[in-house]
């Protein structure tokens, strides 16, 4: 039992209550006088280029404040400093459908809707790509003029020999597996508003605020300076309640600059709220992946070598693309103990929306094909797939082949827990054909340990004040996107100075009031953040322990401050009941007040009324003990206002090699996480039935086990509707499911039952030892439902997501002997109408925009010469 | 088209608006009324989180006609009374539902929670001990993205569990008036040990 007084207890978010309530305010609940909405106008073209665009008559119409076109704000802009290949609106060109053209701001959403309907749009039709690997070979009509080949970016990587290591492998497998598109599909469509000020110097537009559902608010903020060309000083940025993000809202989103020039130009404020299809059109969701993946292991189960060829789809412009891709290389490692590695990671522009982070970033369709491939290598050397996993495990602390470094390691224990809980031994295998367990593992970063935007500067800082009201108040940059960010902090800092968590309030993500922290994403926050608000909080305790030490004759070090009391440690035994409760360390609750606390006029419960000076006569003479209000009044007395403030930014040894690329995948800590699926697969109708899933995961501590509970809970069930259900299908260019009837997350009735076990290996450098715990479960789902299909059916599916059609023409194939059964290049033997030929998406019929000729369409019944055989 | 004045009884209050007949109810609770706890999470009735109770029905108030609710003196109907998440806190206090919901960890983001909360009202007042398969049914019509709805079928065991120790300190046993403290709910974190039991894994 840890001697803790808030950290690791399971309490609610600290924001719950305003969710619960609907008292909360999301971006879409904010409204202002004079609010003009905002309504955009998207391409319906894949690529063309615009010859001529008149929004005359649409600013004619009575109740439009402004239209504005590409020309409002030409400049470039995106997420990576190397990436700045977007405009607000376009400026020549549209590269997909959905791409935006023109914004109108009207006194309502109708009139905007019909002033949309009259601007005139002429289009010169470019032919369009839309596979990734036709689109590599383009020469003409290229999506971005500086991109030769539509080839956003590529990298090479080899760590150790790995030619060497597939000579001396026992066992090689080898094979193309493919992963469809999916997007974040947040409850909350993306939201913003903006308006200016007026400046009291100038008499001219001032001043921009903007409140947005982002998860980025620094990066918002540094990109709105870039497009409106002002200096960041002039802008504030506020998140509110955000409505879930998933990496969705980790970028800058269209709309969000679209509303600040709009209201530039309309001189009023302007709020543009999503609808659910242009959510979709938004995206920035995960790539569809094409991985050709070699994994050569001894006959010990001794991994040897792993070779990965991985083509993304990345759409039409870069976001975080080039991050993406490296992750799909770099976290091949640090999972397991692998000498070898080859990877080829090329990052493709299409005629589509743009792909960007999602939860899991870069490494869930890897870890797809890797864990199903080892699962695979098992069935061949004969060693059960759990043992597998085990004989390849890291030794810790380590540095990996390509430089990632670990120092705790919760696998094993993972590993065990979900075996044990699972009854593996007993039962896979062993329940007949149509039932059948599968195992999987996954791991993640706590956060990047280079920024973005590459500086020594900290990732993250915290400030604390604590005035003589006794209120502790937190001002941090962290963005709270559902996740517990705000109760993260709240805990953190309630712990360090030993107070309730009703004195804690949180100001956050302002970037007027609140010092920056660079967003959350890559599971940064609990461990950058968390760093911060513990130094933060340590800092500002030293000056109220110096205060109450001197109150209490002791020395600082012998000052304990919890349960909103301050003590003096080690007092005689017996001298007062009431202190031996701080004494006792496996305390959980704080001592109540006594009866006979020295209590001043004007002293109220939670309040100090009257200045100190009547509370410092009254208090004369040392004393044991100490309320924080009489702590915190003595402190300011000593050293006046008190605040402290931390800063984290991870070190040098965490952020890995030197090689091109190698900036991408280190991290300060890794979360792990291994699982263990029960599925039932009907073979009449196709259909995978996900009976249960054990899930271990390491966060290092569990700060809350509720909220890390819901993470890992969450994004196993996220894992589940990318292997089963979810899927985005398009039909040259244009999304054909863009509404959450038809992009089907699994609703409650879908959803199996998740075993959540936490393990925690407490990381020596994460706060309290804790680590991520929202993204590196979502990974290790899909692989062990691919191998739990197996173990129940004998078929190897390397294609997400495993819907029925898939399934079944898997199984038929088995039956009628095919030993060629090529799924993933889109070309099904047995059923060929029932998929593209793109490959994966299923087909519709009907005539598309016009092709380029390098992306013609493949005849049907031709096999991919590229693909590589299946067994 | 011109606007007409209707009377909507909301949370026990009677709003008389004008407003065009075809405004849909979301709207004018979120634009006119500013009651936004009734979210906007899709445009075709996909995603539940507009949920609110009309006659204590779950409705979604992005699909109906705002003045299908008013009243209509000429035929001397009276209104339709909608209840919005606005309506459930009880005495200033949080209900039940929305106390489990946050210390169970059933809202996260908490965008599609005021739809969850409005369906499962109507659950708990037909059904005051569902199963889990009457559970996941009955909350099949609403999406959330964050939770993987697990730890809301807990949050409603909670609430029932809650609610029913409530019926009985309200309504104490004859002879036992004064005496018949009910066992306060158990707090959250003494249910962790149990909860650990029962997640301990048993296939």
């Amino acid at each position: 039992m840890s001697d803790f007084s808030i950290i690791g207890k399971p309490i609610a978010l600290v924001d719950a209550a305003g969710k619960t309530t609907g008292a909360g305010k999301y971006t879409d609940d904010l409204t202002m006088p004079g609010m003009l909405i905002g309504k955009i106008l998207h391409s319906p073209h894949p690529h063309a280029r615009i010859r001529r665009l008149d929004v005359s008559r649409a600013r004619a119409l009575a109740g439009v404040k402004a239209v504005i076109t590409g020309e409002d704000a030409p400049n470039r802009y995106g997420i990576l400093p190397v990436g700045h290949d977007e405009t607000a609106l376009a400026v020549d060109k549209v590269r997909y459908i959905g791409d935006n053209v023109a914004c109108v701001a009207a006194t309502s959403e109708s009139i905007a809707l019909a002033a949309l309907e009259l601007i005139d749009v002429e289009y010169e039709i470019l032919p369009a790509y839309f596979d990734p690997e036709d689109s590599m070979k383009a020469t003409t009509d290229l999506i971005h003029d500086h991109k030769p080949n539509n080839l956003e970016k590529d990298y090479h990587h080899v760590f150790g020999d790995p030619e060497a290591g597939f000579a001396e492998a026992d066992a090689v497998a080898e094979a193309r597996f493919l992963a469809a598109e999916v997007t974040h599909a947040a409850m909350e469509p993306h939201s913003t508003l903006a308006a200016f000020d007026i400046d009291s110097q100038t008499s001219g537009p001032g001043r921009l605020t903007v409140w947005s559902s982002t998860q980025v608010p620094y990066y918002l903020q540094h990109k709105l300076s870039i497009v409106l060309d002002m200096a960041m000083s002039q802008i504030r940025v506020i998140k509110p309640l955000v409505g879930g993000g998933f990496g969705g809202k980790s970028e800058v989103i269209p709309l969000e600059i679209i509303a600040a020039v709009a209201a530039r130009k309309a001189n009023a404020p302007v709020k543009i709220t999503y609808t659910r299809e242009e959510v979709f059109w938004a995206h920035r969701g995960r790539p569809r992946t094409i991985i050709d993946l070699k994994t050569g292991v001894k006959k010990d189960g001794r991994i040897t070598a792993v070779a990965a060829r991985v083509i993304q789809d990345g759409g039409a412009y870069c976001s975080y693309g080039i991050v993406t891709i490296l992750y799909s290389g770099a976290l091949l490692g640090a999972l397991y103990d692998i000498p070898s590695i080859r990877y080829d990671g090329y990052r493709v522009l299409t005629n589509k929306p743009a792909c960007g982070a999602m939860r899991g970033h870069g490494t869930v369709n890897v870890r797809f094909a890797f864990e199903s491939q080892l699962d695979e290598l098992a069935r061949t050397i004969g060693m059960d797939a759990v043992e597998i996993r085990r004989v390849n495990l890291l030794k810790v602390p380590c540095i990996t082949i390509n430089g990632l470094r670990v120092q705790s390691y919760g696998l094993p224990e993972c590993i065990e827990k979900v075996a044990a809980a699972s009854q593996w031994a007993e039962r896979q295998g062993k329940m007949g054909r149509g039932r059948g367990l599968g195992v999987g593992c996954s791991h993640y970063v706590s956060g990047a340990a280079n920024s973005i935007i590459r500086s020594d500067m900290p990732h993250s800082t915290v400030n604390i004040k604590i005035d003589r009201d006794g209120g502790v108040v937190i001002y941090t940059g962290a963005s709270e996107i559902g996740q517990g960010s705000d109760t993260m902090v709240a805990q953190i800092a309630a712990e360090v100075l030993g107070c309730s968590l009703q004195r804690v309030k949180i100001v956050a993500a302002d970037t007027d009031l609140t010092p920056i922290d660079i967003g959350s994403y890559s599971s940064r926050v609990t461990f950058m953040n968390g760093n911060a608000t513990l130094r933060a909080a340590q800092d500002i305790k030293k000056h109220i322990v110096a205060a109450a030490a001197g109150k209490m004759n002791c020395a600082p070090d012998e000052v304990i401050m919890r349960g909103d009391k301050v003590f003096k440690k080690m007092l005689p035994e017996g001298a007062d009941g009431k202190n031996s409760a701080a004494q006792e360390k496996t305390s959980q609750d704080a001592p109540a007040p006594a009866a006979g606390d020295p209590t001043v006029s004007g002293h109220v419960e939670g309040q100090i009324l009257r200045g100190s000076v009547q509370q410092k006569r009254k208090d004369e003479g040392p004393k044991d003990h100490m309320s924080f209000e009489e702590a915190v009044v003595a402190a300011i007395d000593f050293s006046g206002a008190l605040s402290g403030t931390g800063s984290y930014a991870p070190p040098p040894e965490a952020r890995g090699g030197k090689q091109k690329g190698g900036g991408v995948g280190p991290s300060p800590a890794y979360s792990y996480a291994a699982q263990v699926a029960d599925v039932s697969v009907d073979e009449d109708t196709g259909e995978v039935t996900v009976n249960k899933i054990w899930a271990a995961h390491d966060c290092g501590r569990a700060l809350n086990p509720t909220a890390v509970e819901g993470q890992v809970i969450g994004s196993v069930w996220m894992g589940v509707g990318q292997a089963l259900y979810e899927e985005m299908v398009w039909k040259d260019g244009l999304l054909m499911n863009p509404g959450l009837l038809e992009y089907r997350s699994p609703s409650s009735v879908e959803s199996p039952e998740v075993c959540c076990m936490i393990v925690e290996s407490v990381d020596p450098e994460g706060p309290f030892g804790a680590k991520e715990c929202s993204e590196g479960s979502l990974a290790a789902v899909i692989p062990a439902i691919a191998n739990a299909i197996y173990d129940a059916v004998g078929i190897r599916l390397r294609e997400t997501p495993f819907t029925p059609e898939r399934v079944l023409s898997a199984l038929r194939a088995q039956k009628s002997g095919s030993k060629k059964l090529e799924m993933t290049g889109g070309l099904d033997p047995t059923a060929p109408d029932r998929f593209r030929e793109h490959g994966g998406s299923l087909c519709f019929e009907g005539k598309g925009p016009a092709r380029n000729s390098a992306d013609a369409a493949r005849p049907r019944g031709a096999s991919s010469p590229e693909a590589a055989g299946a067994d | 088209m011109k606007k007409e004045l209707v009377e909507l009884l909301i949370n026990d209050r009677t709003y008389e608006i004008a407003i065009h007949p075809s405004k849909l109810l979301l709207d004018v609770l979120r634009d006119e009324l500013q009651l936004t706890g009734s979210k906007r999470g899709c445009d075709d009735s996909s995603c539940g989180s507009c949920t609110v109770l009309v006659e204590g029905v779950p409705t979604l108030a992005c699909t109906a006609l705002a003045a299908s609710f008013s009243s209509d003196s000429d035929a001397g109907i009276a209104p339709l009374a909608i209840t919005t998440i606005e309506g459930v806190t009880e005495h200033g206090a949080l209900a039940a539902i929305q106390k489990a919901y946050g210390e169970w960890g059933g809202a996260q983001c908490g965008f599609c929670t005021p739809g969850f909360i409005m369906t499962v009202k109507a659950l708990m007042r037909d059904n005051p001990d569902p199963s889990d398969a009457e559970m996941r049914q009955a909350l099949g019509g609403n999406l959330c993205r964050c939770t993987g709805y697990s730890q809301m079928y807990s949050a409603i065991k909670a609430a029932v569990a809650a609610e029913r120790q409530g019926l009985m300190t309200a309504q104490p046993l004859p002879g036992e008036a004064g005496h018949a403290q009910a066992q306060p709910a158990q707090p959250r974190h003494e249910q962790a040990a149990a909860t650990q039991a029962r997640e301990n894994p048993k296939p």
